[in-house]
């Protein structure tokens, strides 16, 4: 190989900068904390279990759109045959009145913006 | 072969059995299985249709309905005629019904401000060509749906519509609402919004709010396919008209004069 001094100091240094974000961050202790949650409810249980709704929730308001507003339903029957309210605004909400600590730690830490607030209204919090 | 037939016997029987288990797996499995269901409490109508009656006055021009609807539903109020957002309105007759004024029109038509909403046409041009079908007929009771999560503001309906029943939201509306209601979604920039015939209070067993809020009983709602409706016994003793019935596009709402 020729220079081969060379081509290896700069892969080196390649290497050492592609990995800047992550030995940076374990050096200063600053690595991203994975956000914590608030709820302030009595519900003890959310309409689905709660590692259903962490990872589908989105997809189960996405169902609940389609269904209320082109099918025509209102009511949502869970698993455990219980009946809600199909509505963000008043029915999700209602628990998760606290929309700042709850529903935007997570989307802040994922950087999603989901677009339901520009029309839905979202709760007033209590401060 | 005795022992072939014994085997394929045997088989058969666990294969036969197989079959049959598996509507009753199904059938357990479909037991904790989410879904979707129409609210006991909604109103049902085959075809939802309104009679305005002219003949009634509208006391020192009330606008209770338009105050009730455009409370209910959010509908902003920008100031200015140019941005105006509006779901139910008052027009001068002639301006409702081009063609059917003249000079001499009686007085009490003339002078009157004409209640004019989304006539929920049983052909309606702004369903044909919204390109994302944001705005759609719903089949099983003829209202005219607006979907604001399809909606993409290219306002091809508010050009297809011949009586302006839709507005466009050229700036966030959220500012202009006076007093929101916190259980009804607001609108955003760049949507198409109009009259819904109030879907969501049908769904919970309300009637229209405009409906609800005319104490003169000017606006009457009902189901047209119900022979023994409020509107049917309307329509069936009375003479009426249908904003500009020329055009094909069967307005379901229906003015007594």
């Amino acid at each position: 190989m020729y220079n081969a001094g060379k081509i290896l100091f700069g892969l080196i240094i390649f290497f050492c900068i592609s990995t800047f974000p992550f030995w940076y961050n374990a050096v200063s202790g600053k690595a991203a904390v994975a956000p914590e949650l608030k709820l302030i409810t009595k519900e003890k249980q959310c309409i689905e279990s709660t590692p259903y709704m962490r990872s589908n929730h989105m997809e189960l308001l996405v169902l609940w759109r389609d269904s209320v507003v082109r099918e025509g339903n209102r009511v949502y029957v869970n698993s455990a045959g219980k009946q809600y309210t199909m509505s963000l605004q008043n029915t999700c909400m209602s628990c998760h009145s606290n929309k700042s600590e709850f529903c935007d730690r997570c989307h802040t830490y994922l950087a999603v913006e989901p677009d339901c607030w520009n029309c839905h209204i979202e709760p007033k919090e209590k401060t | 072969m005795d022992s072939g037939r014994r085997r394929f016997l045997k088989i058969a029987g666990i294969s036969a059995l197989g079959l049959g288990i598996k509507p009753v797996v199904d059938a357990l499995e479909a037991n904790g299985q989410p879904e979707e269901l129409r609210s006991p409490k909604a109103l049902v109508g085959q075809r939802w249709a309104m009679v305005v009656d002219l003949r009634k006055a509208c006391p020192d021009n009330c606008t209770e309905c338009i105050d009730a609807c455009h409370r209910v539903h959010n509908v902003p109020d920008f100031g200015n005629p140019k941005d105006e957002v509006k779901w139910i309105w008052n027009q001068p007759f002639g301006d409702a019904f081009p063609g059917q004024e003249h000079e001499y029109l009686e007085e009490s038509l003339r002078d009157r401000p004409t209640i004019v909403l989304c006539n929920h046409c049983d052909n309606p041009p702004c369903v044909r060509v919204c390109p994302t079908k944001a705005t759609y007929k719903r089949e099983d009771d003829g209202i005219v749906m607006m979907d604001y999560h399809r909606c993409i503001g290219c306002r091809f309906c508010m050009a297809a519509c011949p009586f302006g029943a839709r507005s466009l939201n050229w700036r966030d509306p959220r500012p202009f609402i006076k007093e929101l209601n916190r259980e009804f979604p607001t609108r955003t920039k760049g949507v198409v919004e109009k009259c819904t015939f109030c879907e969501e209070r049908l769904a919970n067993g309300l009637i229209p709010a405009c409906v609800e809020a005319c104490k003169e009983k000017v606006l009457v709602f009902g189901d047209l396919k119900d022979p023994r409706s409020e509107v049917r016994e309307l329509l069936g003793s009375h003479y009426t008209i249908r904003r500009r019935p020329e055009l094909g596009t069967l307005p379901q709402v229906y003015y007594i004069v």
